[in-house]
């Protein structure tokens, strides 16, 4: 205990007599979300480092198993382009869409259940909608870090070779939110990671394998490849993948976009009612 | 950031002057200090006439007057500007208000329809055993959670539609904490201080302050996980004070704790009390609610059952004494044939028959003088809890 004790709250409010020293006038409407994404940004700080080295190391595995393993054995397949180039930006798509979802189920459930993150914003004037907000932003960024990071590096060792693939950048965070919302909408409904192992297990590493990644869907049964086509992800794989190869065709591509929109928007959607019943209770 | 008025800038008032009868002096930054020798223990809830007094709100029109504020709103005005119209606190001047009241969740109902008033500066309690509906109460106040059912109005505005609004005004210390046990005790009163709005210079100073106030400067820079359960929860008040909240809601304070924490929590609780700001608090302990509250209603399967001043109650559900007797039997509720009309009322546990009487000493002799005489007895005050076990039956709930 320290030596003198303040016994009085110096601010301490009296309710009858005196207006507080301050009232938050910032608290205007609209802005909550930022509140909310400043606490998961300086959360962020006690684990930036092993998550930077890991958005550096991961290009270098995959790209370096699958592209230029792998790679030299395919090479005549992958229409006469090399395969660390026709598999890039598929990875990168995947990337996106991995890093949202696993950023949007253990850390949304330990904010409900265990660290309880959430109930500390909501007794305050957050509101559910600034608090699902703010930590979307949050994983958009954690998408868009993970993007860039892949993308520099893959450009560093030459899977990345035309100037169209920046305009990946901004498509491959979108696959990554198409995928963060409707995960979130899952994630903060759940008492037990049992449900993010089926996810996982039975959602992203499918996708990842077959949507597109690592051949095209056109190689697949064709019984299976309305399965490939409904996947956001195989959508965003085909953008990039022309942008990485330099190839511009606006409509086609604004049509995949278009797809990733929806996603995006009504998983927030469904976010948002799943938020609000299982927080504001 | 010239808009917010610098550190003690706005003085501050003791809360009740004319009630409690502090002198309120200020020092040189503008702080009051409650001087302690002019302290009436306001804990000894004997006295009628300031309970009265203070329930009538007669302490707020005099401070208002004192600082020639408007009586008429029902809460002194602040500084312009800072404060929009808030006339709707006016009825009684209460700061808390529902009425028929009602939680459901699915087919249970958690909280049956209650009226409830809180006035200004007061300690209002929440008792009752598990499940009772207190907690259910406390987060529809917090309006983290919407009323199912009723009325509910807190500083005068509706939680459904004016939450952020008003949680901008209270603070909160929930059941279970939610610090963030990885950041450090400074982090964690700074990032909630954020939620709010304030700006980080101000929440710098106050984090300080706050620390101070809690016992917590030296360990300002721990994380929080390794910290005692008294420290957390000190931490966890330290954090609600950030906003200078005009309500602070307390959930079970105090469970969990050993009694060192708990008296050093109480501590604290009690001088933000005599600073004014009205606490509401839920409790199953009896001592704390004798502590902490000025009035205080206790809950049970989701409705009021009683209501009143600790003193209060035990005046209407108990008697002054209370005499336990201990007989070499096994099953003492068989000794009960007999031994009617010797207490205003007796109640035979299987380890012990209590009688509840005026004069525990007299009833005593009288026991002492009867075959089989009994292997030991207490006289003793009655309390809250015995109130409390009236109301709420002894059957275990869990």
């Amino acid at each position: 205990m320290s030596g003198t004790t303040q016994n009085t709250v110096p601010h301490a409010h009296v309710g009858r007599a005196a207006a507080p020293r301050h009232r938050p006038k910032d608290a205007r409407p609209g802005t909550g979300w930022m509140r909310a994404l400043e606490y998961w940004l300086l959360n962020y700080r006690r684990t930036w480092m092993s998550s930077v080295v890991s958005a550096f190391l991961a290009p270098l595995l995959y790209l370096g198993a699958m592209g230029f393993g792998l790679g030299t054995m395919v090479q005549d397949r992958a229409g006469g382009i090399p395969y660390a180039q026709f598999v890039a930006p598929a990875l990168l798509t995947a990337l996106a869409m991995q890093t949202g979802i696993s950023e949007s189920t253990f850390t949304v459930m330990a904010a409900v259940k265990w660290q309880r993150q959430y109930h500390a914003m909501l007794a305050t004037p957050l509101t559910v909608i600034d608090v699902l907000l703010g930590h979307l932003a949050f994983t958009t960024l954690r998408i868009a870090m993970a993007v860039v990071a892949f993308l520099g590096t893959g450009a560093l060792l030459g899977a990345f070779t035309h100037w169209q693939v920046l305009v990946a950048v901004p498509v491959a965070v979108l696959c990554g939110v198409a995928h963060a919302t409707p995960t979130m909408a899952y994630a903060v409904r759940q008492e037990g990671g049992n449900g993010f192992n089926l996810l996982f297990r039975f959602v992203v590493t499918p996708m990842f394998l077959f949507a597109g990644t690592f051949f095209p869907v056109d190689q697949l049964p064709a019984a299976m490849r309305p399965l490939a086509w409904v996947t956001p992800l195989w959508h965003a794989t085909e953008v990039c993948r022309d942008l990485a190869l330099g190839v511009f065709d606006p409509l086609v591509q604004l049509a995949h976009v278009a797809y990733l929109l929806p996603w995006a928007v009504i998983g927030l959607w469904l976010s948002v009612r799943s938020y609000t019943r299982r927080l504001a209770v | 950031m010239g808009e917010y008025p610098p550190v003690g800038d706005i003085h501050w008032w003791s809360v009740g002057g004319p009630v409690y009868g502090p002198t309120v002096d200020q020092d040189s930054r503008g702080t009051a200090r409650i001087d302690p020798r002019a302290r009436i223990d306001r804990h000894k809830k004997n006295d009628p006439d300031s309970r009265a007094e203070s329930d009538t709100g007669a302490d707020c029109s005099a401070q208002a007057a004192q600082t020639g504020q408007n009586v008429q709103t029902g809460r002194a005005a602040s500084t312009e500007g800072t404060v929009r119209s808030e006339r709707a606190e006016a009825p009684g001047g209460a700061l808390i208000r529902a009425r028929g009241l009602v939680k459901r969740f699915g087919d249970f109902t958690a909280v049956d329809g209650i009226d409830v008033e809180v006035a200004p500066g007061e300690s209002f309690g929440f008792l009752g055993p598990n499940g009772a509906g207190k907690s259910s109460t406390m987060r529809m106040i917090a309006c983290v959670s919407p009323p199912s059912e009723g009325e509910l109005t807190i500083l005068g505005r509706d939680p459904r539609r004016d939450g952020p609004a008003i949680r901008a005004r209270l603070g909160v210390v929930p059941q279970r904490d939610t610090l963030d046990e990885e950041l450090t005790v400074r982090e964690n009163i700074f990032t909630y201080g954020r939620y709010f709005g304030l700006p980080r210079a101000l929440l710098r100073e106050r984090t300080e302050e706050l620390l101070e106030f809690t016992h917590l400067t030296e360990r300002g820079d721990d994380k929080v996980e390794p910290l005692s359960g008294g420290m957390k929860r000190r931490l966890t008040i330290a954090r609600s004070l950030i906003n200078e909240p005009e309500i602070l809601l307390l959930d079970e304070p105090t469970t969990g704790l050993d009694p060192q924490a708990r008296h050093v929590l109480w501590d604290r609780l009690f001088r933000l009390k005599r600073q004014g700001v009205t606490l509401v608090l839920t409790t199953h302990y009896m001592d704390e609610a004798e502590q902490l509250c000025d009035r205080l209603v206790v809950m049970d399967g989701g409705r009021i059952v009683a209501e009143g001043s600790p003193q209060a109650l035990i005046e209407t559900w108990s008697t002054r004494e209370v005499l336990e007797l201990r007989y070499s039997v096994d099953d003492h509720t068989t000794l009960v044939p007999g031994l009617e009309g010797l207490a205003d009322r007796i109640e035979a546990l299987p380890d012990r028959i209590l009688m509840y009487t005026d004069d525990g000493d007299a009833a005593a002799a009288a026991m002492l003088a009867r075959d089989p005489a009994p292997v030991s007895f207490l006289v003793r005050r009655s309390t809250l809890e015995d109130v409390f076990l009236r109301l709420t039956g002894r059957t275990l709930v869990d």
